[in-house]
This record gives structure tokens, C-alpha cells and sequence, in this order.
């Protein structure tokens, strides 16, 4: 059972969070997208052998839906690529 | 009758006999024995059969190592397959042995030897594979005979699983383990101590050993007082196994006799700072023909029995062995007077300490064992040179073999640390560590008793950041070992067993190499080597040493197999805990359900866990005359339902219009206060996600209504798209669920009833017309009531706060009564839902169908650019696919009930489906079973006749608009 850091209530068990899955990229324009660029955001979910982003709502915690970046490896939080948000 | 016992010693207590079964057979044990030991001490030696071959089997070790005696445990506190071993003998206890029927003396199965040639290695892949290894399984697994699941849980206790935090948890309560709980614990940390034996001092236990110039078990029983005088230690727990290392440092400990008689086992999660993995080293086998005979034990688990248990596991020793530790067994037999005919050591060197704990025991150095006689019993050894030159034959009733020490790495392997060869010690130690841990002791490879105490005390000293503490003065020793893998000298025949639970041979391997199996991986699951309960404590090094021989190469290069939790065998009862349904998730109620079942209401669920009334049977009716009567009080009279289960959300903020619009399809922006409205939410993908009612309560200020079962889904949607997508919008959302409860009053005289109980809110259809709400007082209570309709009758819900809900609930059937007032139930609501042909989540909408399919494309808004699900309804509607569309039927014959869930097809023929029926109920306005459906195409299908193709019947039905009653809606609006 992994650790994760809620960045109000701090290190909490995972059975406290909700998995809300890889961050995708931010939801495109659905009126000036392509069909296929559509379709590419709403079905491939990044899914690295190594470190990804993702996010969890602290549900029974204090509510916030937070971000991690997570080694799929290991299950090691880690820190994000310097260039990442 | 216990004629093995020794006089004097060990740790039991002479004073408290036991009595047990074991096969049947009555016998006695001492309080302090093991299962094991008691059987030895009773001289009890074919104690088991083995799984394959059947062969007789008796004890080979005296911990969680043991490979051969797995007992199946009956009586109040059944269990399956637990080594005998590790089972502590209680009065009354009652065991049998696996793997044979009747016993172990006379075993049916026993002729798998007669043809043991035929069964190697993957004898069961090539063998029942046609047509399918599931017609065999059965058969075989019987064959195999290891226990059953126990029938029923156990009578007297529950078990229970709980959560630690620790700064330091500390695993195994040897010498390494003690210390260094001793030094985290001076040092002020919250200290975890579990240790997987009855009691404390792991391997001294079972030697003869001293620390400061005394009994080791005086430091032992030293160390325990101090521990448990210090308040931040705050768990030492015994006959409690570390089972599982998992990520971030959470380790699962199965402890199997709490303090408390009523848990039978307690799981413990713990979440520790630092692991100091103290766990110890086994003894592992050496390799040569007959092995496995009842009598062949390790040398180790000799010595535990002589010294802990005060039991002569024979009358006549030989010993084998390729190291030093065995000799210390030789003096602790000499010291009480068990005979040793001779050691047999594979080297050509013996040590002088060595030969100096030997006495005049005959060495016969640079030799082997050849091979085993005796079938039930070991009755004598055959020995040779290593070359096979030299054969001498020993008579002997006992034969203890060391083939080396394998440090216990299970866990810190568990942990994802690397493993690396160690050449001196010819086994795998821990290497690199993956997580905070650190082994030490016997664990780490340091075997001897002042290493351990040192590794022990400076693990601890390291993660507390505090001084090493001066040690208690021990004793050295050295320790040397020459691997010998297999013996292989000319002479030796007959099977050498590498993995004695799964009977897996040197053979069996070479088969697998030859075969093609050669990583070590795959030789595991081809041979089934390692695969059984014990997890090849003993032999996996020897499997990787066979390996290793044949392929010619290193071992470090052949590498070890994935080690998996449980470390030891653990009860999914403790692995579960208390979670009977109810207590991990208990029913939730409304103040209504109390009086819902004093009226004798059959209570269903509805959803996310909410209990509510499925109806209320009178005396002498059936289910669907009761139905129909509270049916008929709404489309008649007038009937009330407790609505509170419905998801409540109060949505505070500038942008709150803003963000209703995004997620409902239609527009919610452009509500006035006061007025409410349905709306339908999709997910991203275009499926319908949940409906209900958006309430503008004031310019900033909104309350959501949503499904029962779908109130958490909602909340999370909501919360997701606004702390993710949209942080800069202004929008804070209260689940207020349980902060307003309702009563639904319903049926053409509500109004009427609404005036008996008393109200300052104006009620006539100007002054709240339906689809708005007004606060105020209804029977003196303050109320907000609402005029939504989900049966298609005039209805007030009336919202509360849940302190006034009995009360008012109370007034209502006192004020309905004149008006033959009714308590409906949610079958009747079903009902009353379909002949108005209202949605429901799970029965129309099933993940395929969208609002255009249900008829309601009035929902979908043109007017908004853009709302969550809208592209993607559409770019799913593109290129014209056929859609089952949401449709009415009437069964031909009115009398006729279709199954709900049942297919269409084409004129009731066998073939590919045309649509489901979703719903059918006798519908009390039109006398006769009436049924909704998604239908291929089914909205321009009208007055068609279709086919529900049952098993044994089909029945047709007309295709008509899906509403049975009143189709204006003028009745909900009046
Ligand atoms: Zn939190």
C-alpha cells in the first residue's frame, strides 16, 4: 500500500485516495479539433514503464484532487521531469 | 507414552501434559511443544506422505522451513496445510496429515511409486492437456490430496486486521534482532518488534550458547524485561510472521495468538521508518540418494529438538555435512548423551575447533552419504569416498545433514533489493537495498553470534543517529563451508530429492535443462521446484546449485527466482479481517426506516448502501396485489415516498451558472431563482453518466440533485473537472445528501393533503407551478418544497431537516389517512416510472444508448458551444449506425409478463438480436403488462409487432411510443 503526499493532509495511506488516473493532455477545443485528435485525447492514456504523472482525489480526506509523478516500476513517488509542469 | 523425552531440559513445561490426535491416535505432548516436536517426542517418525510419489515422509526441520509434515487441523479451529512444525500443540488438538488416506502408514496413493518412472518433470503439462488440463484438474488435485478449505469459519472468534506506525520495525527477535530493538529503543523511537516464534532468542533458543558468561537465554529474557519497560516500544509481538514486504515501507506482520482469546489471528499493516530485516538463516539439504527418508532431518532442527524440546529425535546419529555448524550439534548430542556412530564431512579439511567439538565421534573426512536404507525409517547409511571408492555401511536411526546456511532473504527480496552471490559462505546474501532497510545477523550472511549482535546494534545505532553501544562479550566462531551440490560419486542411485514437499529430483531438473527450460524461472514452474508451501526454504539453492552444475556455470549467473509474499502460509481470514459487508460497509438509513419497518416493509437496497422500503405487504395479499395497491393510492388518491437517499450538492460562486452548463447537456445558466430544472450529465465519452435537478436557490447559490447510486460518482466528476480543469473558476460544491431529507407526496389529492397538513406556501399551480420550489412551513415544520414529478402525478417534495423528518412523516399519514394515503415502496415507483416512461439509470441506460436514443434529443442543447460528452455524441452518431432506440410495448396478449432483460428478434427466430427488453410491469391506469425496450431503429417502428425470444416461448409484442399514461403531463403540471 503506497504513501501518497497530500499536500494539506501530508504523507496518507492510498486506501484514503481515489485513483483518477495519467494526466492527459489539456482537454482541446472539442469545436476546432480534428475527429481523430478528438479521439486520441479521450482514449490513449499514457502508460510509461517508468515515471508518470497522475493524479488522486484525496476522497476520504480533505477532497483535493492532487498530482504526483509515480515510477509504474517501483510504485516510488518521484520528482517530475524538470520540464514538466 | 513420550519414551523420547529427555529427563532434563529444554524449554517446556514438564508440568502441563497436552493431550492431542494426531491420525487418529491419542497422544501426549508438553505445554511449550510444537506439534512436530511432540510427535518426535512420541516417537512418532512417518509423520507424513509426499505429494507426488507418495512417498513416506517424517520431519525434516523444526520452523516455517519444514518441507515434508504438512497437517491439516480439525475441530474448532480448522486450518489446512500447516507445517507441523510450526503448529503449537494446544489441549485437545486434533491433526491429520495430508497428502494420504487413510494414514500415513497404509496409503492408498502410495502406488504413484510403483510407477514413479513415469511421472518426471512436466508430467502433468504433457500428459492431461487433451482436451483440456480443467477435466483433469479436479482429479488430480484430489490425487494430490493436499487439504480442503475448512467447510465453515471458525466458531469460537473473529479475526482482525489492524494498522502500525513505526519509527523502526524490527523483524525477528534473535540475537541480531533483540539487539538491535534494544539500541532503537534507548534511543526514544517507536519501536515494531515481531518475531515468528513462541517466544523470544530465535536461534539461541535452540543452541547452547553464552553471552557475558551466561546462558544466552538470561540476555534473551534480559533484553524482553527492558523492552517492555520502555513505553515507546510499542508492540512485541510473538508467534507473528512478517509475511509481506510491500511498496513504501509497509510491511504485513499475520500475528497467530493475540492476547486476546476472542481474535483468533490479527493482520497487522505496518508503516515503518527503517525495516531492520533480522530474520535469521536457514539450513539447507544437502543432495544425495533416499534424502528424503523418514529420519533424514537437517541438523539444525536436530539440535533445536534436543535443547528447546528436550526430545531425542533418534537413538543412533550419522552426520553429513560440507561445513562447520553441524559439529556444534555433534557436542550439544554428546552433551546429553545421544549417541553419534560418526560424521561424514564431504571435505577433505576438518577444522581443529571442529574436530575439538566432535570428541572421539569418528570423522570420516573427504566422504559422502551414497544412500539411505530403510523405507519408513532410516536404518542405516551407506558412505563412500567422494569418488564412490571406500563404501562403508553405518547402522544409524537418524541422519542429520548440513548443506549449508542460506540467509532468510525473503523479505528484503520482497522489497525489490538486489541479491548477490556470496563465494564464502557458497549461498546469496542481500545486496543493494530498494527501500529503507537494512539487513543484519544471520540475514545478512553474519552468522556467528557476535556478528549478529554487532550488524544488529549498529543498524540500529545508524538509523537513530545514535552512539554504537558497548556489547556483551561472546564467544567467536568461525564458520567454513565447501559447497558440495550434489553428491554424484559412482555407487550413488536413487532419487535425490532438491525439493522434498514437491518432490522435485536432480533428475527432474536435468530434464527440464535438457528440455529447454533453462532459465531458472522457467525450470521453477516446469518442475514445480520451489512452488510449494514452504517456498523451497531449503532447496531453492540447491535447485540453482543443480543448475549451476549441469550448465557449467557460476551461480551467481543462474540467479534466483522471484521471491513473493507470503512469506509463510497466512489465513485469508487474517488477510481479511473483520469485513463482513456490514461493518466495512454499513446500510445507511433515513429517520424513516424505523417506522418503515414497525409497518413490516421489506427493505431493500438502493443504492449506495441506502436502505430503503421495497414494499409493505398487508396480511393475506400477494406481492403484486400490494404493489398495485400503493400504485393505485398515487394514480388514485394520493401516496407518500421517503426520498432523502437522493445524492444533494449545494454549489456556492460567481461561475457556478458557468459550470452547470458545462456538465449538464442542457442549459442551466438561464434558471430563474426559484425554479428548477432536469438535467442529464454525460461523461467525456459521450455515455450518460447520471440525471436529475439543478435548483437555483439565489444568484450565487444552487442545489444539484443526483441518482442514489451515483451521488459519490457525481461528486468526484464535479470536484475532478474543478480543481483540475478549471482552478481559476469560482465554484465551492457541499455535499448536503444527508443535511436534507424528503418526503414525496404524490397523487391527484397531494394538494388537497398538502392543505390538511398546513402550509404558508401558496400551492396553487400559479403560485408554484411545477418545476419550482418555495421555502416556508408545511405542518408548522420549516420546509422547502419542491414540485417535481417522478411518477407523472401532481407531487410536493417536501425537504427537511432530518431532525423534523419522522415528524413530518408521522403528520402526513395522520393527515393522509382520510384521503387513503399510502407508503410507496420502490417497486411500486419502478412501476410507476415505466407507464410514464421516466429513465432509469441501469435499466434503459446501459452504456451504449444517449439521450437522442431515449427520445429526450429536446436535452442535447444546440445552443451551447460546447459541454462535457457533446462532441463525442456526436462524432458516435456520424455515419448513420443503426442505434437501439428507447420504445413502448404492449405484450399482444395483455396477460403475458416478458422477463425484463429479455431478447428481440426478428419474428422470435434464433438469430442475432434486434434489441432488450428493459422493463416490464402490470400497469395499473391500462390493467395489463405493458414493458419498455431498446429496439433497433425502434422510434420509427411504431405499431410494428415484435418478438421477445424466451427458451421455451416467444411472445409478441406492439412497438409503441414509450409512455403509458397521461402523455401531455398535464396531470404532474395541474
Ligand atoms: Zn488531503
Amino acid at each position: 500500500m503506497m504513501l501518497i503526499p497530500c499536500p494539506f493532509c501530508g504523507h496518507r495511506n492510498e486506501s484514503e485516495f481515489t485513483y483518477g488516473g495519467p494526466v492527459k493532455p489539456d482537454r482541446p477545443d472539442p469545436n476546432a479539433t480534428s475527429d481523430e485528435d478528438w479521439v486520441e485525447y479521450l482514449t490513449t492514456v499514457p502508460n510509461p514503464f517508468g515515471p508518470v504523472q497522475e493524479r488522486w482525489w484525496h476522497a476520504r480526506g480533505c477532497g483535493t484532487w492532487l498530482t504526483i509523478w509515480r515510477d509504474t516500476r517501483t510504485h516510488d513517488i518521484v520528482e517530475g521531469p524538470s520540464d514538466a509542469e | 507414552m513420550q519414551n523420547r523425552r529427555l529427563p532434563s531440559g529444554g524449554g517446556i513445561d514438564r508440568g502441563r501434559p497436552l493431550a492431542f490426535r494426531f491420525n487418529g491416535k491419542e497422544y501426549t505432548g508438553l505445554s511449550g511443544d510444537t506439534l512436530a516436536s511432540a510427535l518426535l517426542a512420541n516417537n512418532v517418525r512417518l509423520t507424513a506422505r509426499s505429494f507426488k510419489y507418495h512417498r513416506p515422509r517424517g520431519i525434516v526441520g523444526s520452523g516455517p522451513e519444514e518441507p515434508a509434515t504438512l497437517v491439516e487441523l480439525e475441530g474448532r479451529r480448522a486450518s489446512a496445510n500447516q507445517a507441523a512444525t510450526t503448529v503449537r500443540l494446544a489441549d485437545g488438538m486434533s491433526a491429520r496429515s495430508v497428502n494420504c488416506w487413510p494414514s500415513p502408514g497404509l496409503d492408498m496413493g502410495a502406488v504413484n511409486q510403483l510407477f514413479a518412472g513415469l511421472i518426471p518433470a512436466g508430467f502433468y503439462y504433457k500428459t492431461f492437456k487433451w482436451p483440456s488440463w480443467h477435466l483433469y484438474e479436479p482429479m488430480i488435485r484430489k490425487a494430490a490430496g493436499l487439504a480442503g478449505a475448512p467447510e465453515a469459519p471458525p466458531l469460537d472468534g473473529h479475526f482482525e486486521a489492524v494498522h502500525a506506525h513505526a519509527d523502526v520495525l524490527v523483524v525477528g527477535a534473535g540475537p541480531a534482532g533483540l539487539m538491535a530493538a534494544l539500541v532503537a529503543g534507548r534511543a526514544g523511537c517507536r519501536v515494531f518488534l515481531a518475531d515468528e516464534r513462541a517466544e523470544a532468542g530465535g536461534s539461541l533458543l535452540d543452541r547452547r550458547l553464552e553471552i557475558a558468561g551466561k546462558p544466552a537465554l538470561d540476555w534473551v529474557a534480559d533484553s524482553v524485561a527492558e523492552l517492555k519497560s520502555m513505553p515507546n516500544v510499542t508492540h512485541l509481538l510473538q508467534d507473528a510472521s512478517v509475511w509481506a514486504y510491500r511498496e513504501h515501507n509497509c510491511l504485513m506482520v499475520n500475528e497467530r495468538s493475540p492476547a486476546n482469546s476472542n481474535v483468533l489471528e490479527r493482520n497487522w499493516r505496518v508503516r515503518a521508518g527503517q525495516v531492520i530485516l533480522a530474520t535469521g538463516a536457514f539450513e539447507r539439504g544437502l543432495v544425495f540418494p533416499e534424502n528424503d527418508r523418514p529420519g533424514v532431518m537437517l541438523a539444525s532442527a536436530a539440535q533445536a529438538y534436543v535443547n528447546r524440546f528436550a526430545v531425542m529425535p533418534g537413538e543412533r546419529a550419522v552426520f553429513f555435512a560440507n561445513n562447520d555448524s553441524a559439529y556444534g550439534v555433534v557436542a550439544d548430542f554428546r552433551a546429553s548423551g545421544i549417541e553419534v556412530a560418526a560424521i561424514v564431512d564431504s571435505r577433505d579439511v576438518v577444522p581443529d575447533f571442529a574436530r575439538k567439538l566432535a570428541g572421539d565421534v569418528p570423522i570420516r573426512a573427504g566422504s559422502v552419504v551414497i544412500g539411505v536404507r530403510g523405507k519408513r525409517a532410516v536404518r542405516g547409511v551407506t558412505v563412500a569416498e567422494r569418488g564412490g571408492h571406500g563404501t562403508e555401511k553405518i547402522y544409524c536411526d537418524l541422519l542429520l545433514h548440513s548443506g549449508g546456511w542460506n540467509p532468510t532473504v525473503h523479505l528484503f527480496s520482497q522489497s525489490r533489493g538486489n541479491l548477490r552471490y556470496d563465494e564464502s559462505l557458497a549461498t546469496f546474501v542481500p545486496d543493494e537495498a530498494a527501500q529503507a532497510c537494512v539487513s543484519v545477523g544471520g540475514a545478512a550472511g553474519k552468522l556467528s553470534l557476535a556478528s549478529a549482535l554487532r550488524t544488529g546494534a549498529e543498524a540500529a545505532a545508524k538509523a537513530t543517529g545514535t552512539e554504537m553501544p558497548n556489547l556483551p562479550a561472546v564467544v567467536e566462531e568461525s564458520y567454513s563451508i565447501a559447497p558440495l551440490w550434489q553428491v554424484d560419486a559412482r555407487g550413488a542411485k536413487g532419487k535425490a530429492f532438491l525439493d522434498i514437499q514437491n518432490d522435485v529430483t536432480v533428475d527432474d531438473v536435468h530434464l527440464a535443462l535438457l528440455e529447454g527450460y533453462d532459465n531458472v524461472e522457467h525450470v521453477k514452474r516446469y518442475t514445480t521446484g520451489g512452488m510449494g508451501f514452504d517456498q523451497g526454504k531449503t532447496g531453492n539453492i540447491n535447485i540453482i546449485g543443480a543448475i549451476a552444475l549441469q550448465k557449467g556455470v557460476p551461480l551467481q549467473d543462474v540467479g534466483t527466482t522471484t521471491f513473493r509474499p507470503p512469506y509463510t502460509p497466512v489465513s485469508f481470514g487474517a488477510i481479511g479481517g473483520i469485513r463482513e459487508e456490514n461493518v466495512v460497509l454499513p446500510y445507511r438509513h433515513t429517520p424513516v426506516t424505523r417506522w418503515n419497518l414497525d409497518r413490516g416493509a421489506f427493505m431493500y437496497e438502493a443504492g449506495a448502501r441506502w436502505r430503503r422500503p421495497g414494499y409493505f405487504p398487508r396480511d393475506g395479499e400477494t406481492f403484486q396485489e400490494t404493489v398495485n395497491r400503493e400504485c393505485r393510492a398515487v394514480r388514485e388518491g394520493v401516496g407518500v415516498y421517503d426520498g432523502s437517499p437522493l445524492g444533494k450538492f449545494e454549489l456556492k460562486g460567481r461561475d457556478v451558472g458557468r459550470f452547470l452548463d458545462h456538465i449538464y447537456t442542457n442549459l442551466m445558466s438561464t434558471l430563474k431563482a426559484g425554479q428548477c430544472r432536469y438535467g442529464l450529465m454525460l461523461t467525456e465519452d459521450g455515455l450518460i453518466l447520471d440525471d436529475g435537478v439543478a435548483m437555483r436557490l439565489g444568484e450565487h447559490r444552487w442545489l444539484v440533485s443526483t441518482s442514489t447510486a451515483h451521488a459519490d460518482t457525481v461528486h468526484g466528476h464535479m470536484e475532478e473537472l474543478l480543481q483540475t480543469q478549471f482552478p481559476e473558476w469560482n465554484v465551492y460544491v457541499t455535499p448536503v445528501t444527508s443535511q436534507w431529507n424528503n418526503a414525496t407526496v404524490c397523487g391527484p389529492k397531494a394538494r388537497e393533503l398538502m392543505a390538511a397538513l398546513g402550509t404558508d406556501i401558496d400551492l396553487s399551480p400559479k403560485g408554484l407551478p411545477f418545476m419550482s420550489f418555495a421555502d416556508g412551513h408545511v405542518a408548522g415544520l420549516p420546509a422547502r418544497v419542491v414540485r417535481v414529478s417522478f411518477t407523472g402525478e401532481l407531487s410536493f417534495e417536501l425537504n427537511v431537516a432530518p431532525r423534523h423528518m419522522r415528524d413530518l412523516w408521522e403528520r402526513i399519514m395522520e393527515a393522509g389517512e382520510p384521503f387513503g394515503i399510502e407508503p410507496v415502496g420502490s417497486e411500486a415507483s419502478h412501476v410507476l416510472r415505466v407507464e410514464k416512461g421516466f429513465l432509469s439509470l441501469g435499466h434503459e441506460v446501459d452504456g451504449t444508448v444517449d439521450a437522442h436514443d431515449l427520445g429526450m434529443s429536446w436535452i442535447m442543447s444546440k445552443k451551447k458551444r460546447d459541454y462535457v460528452g457533446k462532441r463525442s455524441v456526436e462524432l458516435r452518431r456520424r455515419g448513420n449506425a443503426i442505434r437501439r432506440e428507447l420504445v413502448g410495448l404492449l405484450p399482444v396478449d395483455p396477460n403475458d409478463q416478458i422477463p425484463e432483460g429479455a431478447p428481440l428478434t426478428p419474428g422470435g427466430e434464433r438469430c442475432p438480436t434486434e434489441g432488450l427488453v428493459t422493463a416490464c410491469v402490470w400497469s395499473v391506469v391500462l390493467d395489463r403488462w405493458v414493458a419498455l425496450a431498446l429496439l433497433e431503429n425502434g422510434l420509427s417502428r411504431h405499431s410494428e409487432t415484435v418478438h421477445a425470444r424466451l427458451k421455451n416461448a416467444t411472445i409478441a409484442a406492439d412497438v409503441m411510443e414509450p409512455v403509458f399514461h397521461d402523455p401531455e403531463g398535464l396531470r404532474m403540471r395541474s
